[in-house]
């Protein structure tokens, strides 16, 4: 081999609002719409879309958790780019306010499958909801 | 000729509608520094997606989607971006006469408007133009949303062959004193330069590069789209900032003028019965 790994990557998380993250991480993983991904440093280069569900990336100080919903990853030499729509660091979810919406999601939901309605929109919702919660508490665990 | 009493009035009203214009200037600037944080804030998403548009560029051959073809221009929507509130100077009227020299311009063609902000709409609903869609009073509490509405209609305008192309007309915010028209195509999205960066062989596609095309494309429209009401927002809290800045000062003189001519009446009349006094003692 011509060149030894690097031991760090540099990640960036970014929303349509803001910049969430950027930061030296040395191993993420991205909620890929075909299913999770785990990346280390010297991975080759990727593009995929995001489904809803969790980012975690380790650094010296700690394993950390974002929770994001649908966007864009781009993994690139050094770098890994995450367009996401939303995305929420585990220490700012509301937990009280993710639990509200995930019962008024599950509720929509078993009202719909009485009227037998389009339930994608509900489900949505739900699985934000649920990925959220599951992210907030992956912060204390 | 003007009493006293009437004089003290008048100042009183000026006085009134000076602190009415420095209460106005002062909001306006509070709201300019949060909406040019937003500006700020969304420049790194809006970088990064540019990146990866341009990296993709460089790789795939993209020129069959939908929203790049180019078709010979016969048809064209304007996106019309004005404020929802006046009281900001010439921020709106500049905007309309600069639809209407498009219109001149493109007298050969069919114009369509999407009108986003009250004042465009206000102005354009009783003349004889083609209104394809208008979306009022977004911009006091803006949010992603709208743009994806906006967006969204304009991309089906696009795609079904309703137009050939899609412009935008927005204020852009170049800074507190200065904010400029700007004229920009968003349809067909203009040829990307693909950079000059290596060219990555082993490149993996977890999706198929047509698929996040498809995807990518419109959500590039969407937030150029954002970009433009943010810029539009903050350019449009600037010039309020100015026009009231300009209007207290102008209240000060006024109060300034009015005070003076006030003074000179009660003098007079202080006079006046001096003399009478004067007068009336000398007389006996």
């Amino acid at each position: 081999m011509a060149d030894a790994l690097p031991n760090s990557i540099e990640l960036v998380v970014v929303t349509p609002d803001r910049l969430v993250v950027e930061a030296a991480v040395s191993a993420v993983t991205i909620p890929g719409a075909s299913g999770y991904l785990g990346v280390l440093p010297g991975h080759a280069p990727l593009l995929t879309e995001l489904d809803i569900g969790r980012v975690t990336y380790t650094r010296a100080n700690g394993e950390h958790a974002i929770a994001v919903a649908r966007g864009f990853a781009e993994v690139l030499p050094g770098r890994v780019v995450i367009l996401a729509d939303t995305a929420e660091r585990a220490e700012e979810i509301d937990a009280e306010r993710a639990e509200r919406a995930r019962q008024r999601a599950e509720e929509e939901l078993r009202k719909m499958t009485q009227a037998g309605e389009s339930m994608d929109q509900a489900r949505e919702a739900l699985r934000r909801a649920i990925s959220r919660l599951e992210t907030a508490h992956h912060k204390t665990s | 000729m003007a009493t006293l009493i009437d004089m003290r009035r008048r100042i009183r009203s000026v006085k009134g509608t000076q602190q009415i214009t420095r209460a106005m200037k002062m909001v306006a600037a509070a709201r300019l520094r949060r909406s040019q944080e937003r500006i700020f804030n969304a420049r790194p998403y809006a970088r990064q997606l540019m990146n990866l548009l341009q990296s993709l560029a460089a790789r795939t051959e993209w020129r069959g989607h939908p929203l790049l073809a180019t078709r010979p221009v016969e048809k064209i929507l304007v996106v019309l971006v004005t404020a929802d509130r006046g009281l900001c100077g010439a921020f709106n009227t500049n905007l309309i006469r600069a639809a209407e020299t498009y219109r001149a311009e493109h007298a050969g063609q069919e114009i369509s408007f999407v009108l986003v902000g009250r004042k465009g709409y206000e102005h354009y609903r009783q003349r004889s133009v083609k209104i394809a869609g208008k979306h009022v009073n977004i911009f006091f509490r803006l949010e992603f949303s709208a743009a994806e509405t906006i967006a969204r209609e304009i991309i089906e305008s696009y795609s079904g062959c309703t137009v050939d192309a899609v412009d935008v007309i927005y204020n852009e915010f170049k800074s507190v004193l200065s904010q400029r028209v700007r004229v920009e195509r968003y349809l067909p999205i203009p040829p990307l330069e693909p950079t000059a960066e290596e060219t990555l062989v082993d490149y993996i596609y977890e999706q198929p590069p047509h698929r996040l095309l498809q995807t990518l494309l419109p959500h590039y429209v969407e937030i150029e789209v954002y970009r433009a009401l943010l810029e539009s927002q903050a350019a449009e809290l600037a010039a309020k900032m100015t026009a009231m800045d300009t209007a207290t000062n102008n209240a000060a003189d006024m109060i300034e003028t009015l005070t003076l001519t006030m003074n000179r009446i009660r003098q007079a009349a202080i006079t006046r019965e001096i003399i009478e006094v004067v007068s009336g003692a000398a007389a006996l």
